[in-house]
């Protein structure tokens, strides 16, 4: 029997050059007569180890990593095929304390199994949850959706039971279920790795939510920026409407979904839900007023459920173990888990999915190792480009919602990026504002023209022209745009840059002590 | 200036492909980035007319997307992250290095017409930044010489 090899297709593993360790594996082995079986995986993520090959043995997986096409001969000199000894060996893999630690619900599988194999998913209790969701009616679904507590993982972390009701008691000839796919967020990547590493599990979440409001038709609004993910997802599509877990009369049902995934066009702001809706309408992205909600006029006018890709890829597995064991982990009103996605400047990135209330500090520090460059942290900005930047002192706030909340600063998608002492808060801000001005969508005016206002203001408070004024008219401009923007592009601008100016009022050149106007 | 027949079979079958799809302007007018680089302005009438829609509202959606070009790209685009990871991890200077190895701004393309430089925020590779994307091909933990190397690659003529 042949040995199965894993390297990664994950896209983040092939911007390490991990195709070029396949094909020198798979020269090597050839050249050596050995008879090996190379499996493209999803990513562990622990993307400091990578490209990390895993040699599957009787005792288990046996990672090694960093691996680069000039290790591939030693490798296979020091047996690595049968888990010998090697510089670069990690041991088994389930033990690396980054993965041991973690709790993984939504990621079960990511990095397990072949992501595009219906086999090796179902060998791994996939579409169990469908299955279960098959027999029974809508209301019950929706019911084990609201007990489980899921709440959004956009960044809004509104209850998913609660959107899902709204659609399924409004009354409409077609209905759709739109995943938003358009993670556009600085630091974070978990949507990208599940649409790479597992994107069956995303098909049967959507699939079940179709089921549940009685949405036959599915799209996926995915961000141009990831044509790897795209194509397997359109692969995965196609296994599963052959495999009659798409399509017409699923499983002999006699229910149907249908799901296509469409391609974005580099536009941030379509993240917004009522903007990606016009966008999958072939329009421009310009953010609708709400009400009504997409639950009730969403896509075409139809009863909508839009949710992101991590709320709908959790939806099997409560299906399948029931809302209480989900409900189980967590903390206060943030109930399951969340897959954080460590970025920036620290030594070890990757994605850990943890119940919250995981602190910041244990994040930084236990997971990801503290700073890449070896200096002090000094700044994190957790949320995307919309989320508050957090000086150290708050490294010991849990990873909670109300936590977040109460420290005027949110979750967002579970993204972390990290700064060392060089970074500039002033730049930081005024590229918040600029980034604002970069995408918004126009529509109303306190993002539109506020944030061009806001990197003006900010120039001339880092010249120091009248710097104690400015500061006081940037106060009030974020002020308008926090209150009266349309979207959360608008509205949350002012996190990062208000969060800066309260933090670190030194290097917007005032005293340390000064609370500025 | 008119198309070459070559675009305008590309736009015909772009149109025809996707027309019966709800909400079929963007896979179009991926349809036609995709064959020839960018939406030449000549296509703009032929699709708004075929979806019974007005020039300005094709021209609109055009011109609200980043990813849609008006202009035709060099012959390979490097696509560098400017979002705070990557900002965190050096993408300043990067992006600094290759305005001045390409001899160009964001958004421009050089005199030779091989790089066009443009700026990306977030390639989703947060964990490995700084990242950059080259055509289809996304580059992680590139240092200012890495980059240096892999234009000098791509110069050489690598597709």
């Amino acid at each position: 029997m042949s040995i199965k090899v894993y390297v990664p297709r994950d896209s983040s593993v092939l911007s390490l050059g991990a195709d070029q360790v396949a094909i020198t594996i798979a020269a090597e082995s050839g050249r050596r007569g050995a008879r090996i079986e190379i499996i493209r995986n999803g990513s562990r993520g622990m993307f400091w180890l990578e490209t990390m090959v895993e040699i599957s043995t009787p005792t288990g997986r046996i990672a090694y990593g960093p691996v680069q096409p000039q290790d591939v001969p030693s490798l296979f000199e020091n047996n690595f095929l049968y888990g010998g000894e090697h510089h670069l060996r990690l041991g088994l893999t389930e033990k690396i304390p980054f993965l041991k630690n973690q709790e993984r619900l939504t990621f079960a599988r990511v990095g397990i199994t072949d992501p595009v194999s219906i086999l090796d998913y179902l060998a791994h209790d996939g579409y169990r949850g469908l299955k279960r969701a098959l027999d029974m009616n809508g209301t019950a679904i929706i019911e084990e959706v609201t007990d489980s507590g899921l709440r959004g993982r956009g960044g809004a972390a509104f209850p998913t039971g609660i959107k899902w009701k709204t659609v399924l008691n409004t009354a409409a000839d077609q209905k759709y279920i739109v995943c938003n796919a358009d993670e556009g967020d600085s630091g974070t990547y978990s949507d990208r790795m599940i649409m790479e590493g597992d994107p069956f599990v995303l098909i049967e979440g959507m699939t079940i939510a179709g089921i549940a409001v009685g949405a036959t038709q599915g799209y996926i609004y995915l961000r141009s920026e990831y044509p790897h993910a795209m194509q397997v997802l359109n692969e995965a599509i196609a296994v599963a409407t052959a495999n009659n877990y798409l399509g017409k009369d699923i499983l002999g049902s006699n229910k149907s979904f249908h799901l296509e995934a469409r391609r974005g066009a580099g536009a941030y702001v379509c993240g917004e839900e009522t903007s990606l809706l016009e966008s999958l309408e072939g329009k421009r992205g310009i953010v609708r007023f709400k009400p009504p909600l997409p639950a009730i006029e969403g896509l075409f006018g139809k009863p909508t459920i839009i949710n992101n890709v991590i709320s709908l890829a959790s939806v099997p597995i409560i299906l399948d173990k029931g809302g209480e064991f989900y409900r189980n982990y967590g903390m206060g009103r943030s109930r399951g888990t969340l897959p954080i996605q460590l970025a920036g400047n620290l030594k070890q990135c990757g994605l850990v999915e943890k119940a919250f209330g995981v602190t910041l500090r244990e994040l930084l520090y236990d997971y990801g190792g503290g700073s890449a460059s070896g200096k002090p942290i000094r700044a994190v900005q957790v949320g995307g480009p919309l989320g508050a930047y957090l000086p150290e002192s708050q490294f010991d706030t849990p990873l909670d919602y109300e936590a977040f909340t109460n420290i005027w600063a949110v979750l967002g998608h579970g993204g972390i990026v990290a700064f060392d002492d060089t970074v500039d808060m002033a730049h930081m801000a005024r590229y918040a504002m600029e980034f604002c001005a970069i995408e918004s969508c126009g529509k109303c005016t306190p993002c539109r023209i506020g944030s061009i206002r806001g990197v003006e203001v900010i120039d001339k408070i880092i010249a120091n022209h009248e710097r104690v004024a400015n500061i006081a008219l940037l106060r009030d401009l974020n002020d308008t745009m926090l209150n009266g923007s349309l979207c959360a592009l608008g509205g949350m601008t002012p996190y990062p840059v208000l969060s800066a100016l309260n933090h670190f009022p030194e290097d917007f050149g005032l005293q340390k002590t000064q609370q500025a106007a | 200036m008119t198309l070459p027949d070559r675009s305008k079979k590309v736009i015909e079958a772009a149109i025809t492909s996707n027309r019966n799809k709800p909400g079929a302007l963007l896979p179009i007018l991926h349809g036609i980035q995709d064959n020839i680089g960018y939406i030449p302005p000549e296509a703009v009438s032929v699709i708004a007319s075929e979806l019974n829609l007005s020039r300005a509202e094709v021209h609109g959606v055009v011109s609200f997307y980043h990813y849609f070009r008006q202009t035709p790209p060099g012959r390979h685009t490097l696509q560098i992250c400017q979002a705070e990871s990557c900002q965190a991890m050096g993408s300043r200077a990067l992006t600094e290095r290759a305005k001045s190895i390409l001899d160009v701004s964001l958004h421009e393309t050089t005199a030779d017409q091989e790089f066009s430089l443009e700026p990306i925020y977030c390639l989703g590779n947060c964990a490995c930044s700084p990242a950059v994307m080259i055509d289809d091909e996304v580059h992680g933990r590139v240092t200012p010489d890495r980059l240096e190397q892999l234009l000098n690659q791509f110069r050489k003529g690598k597709q």
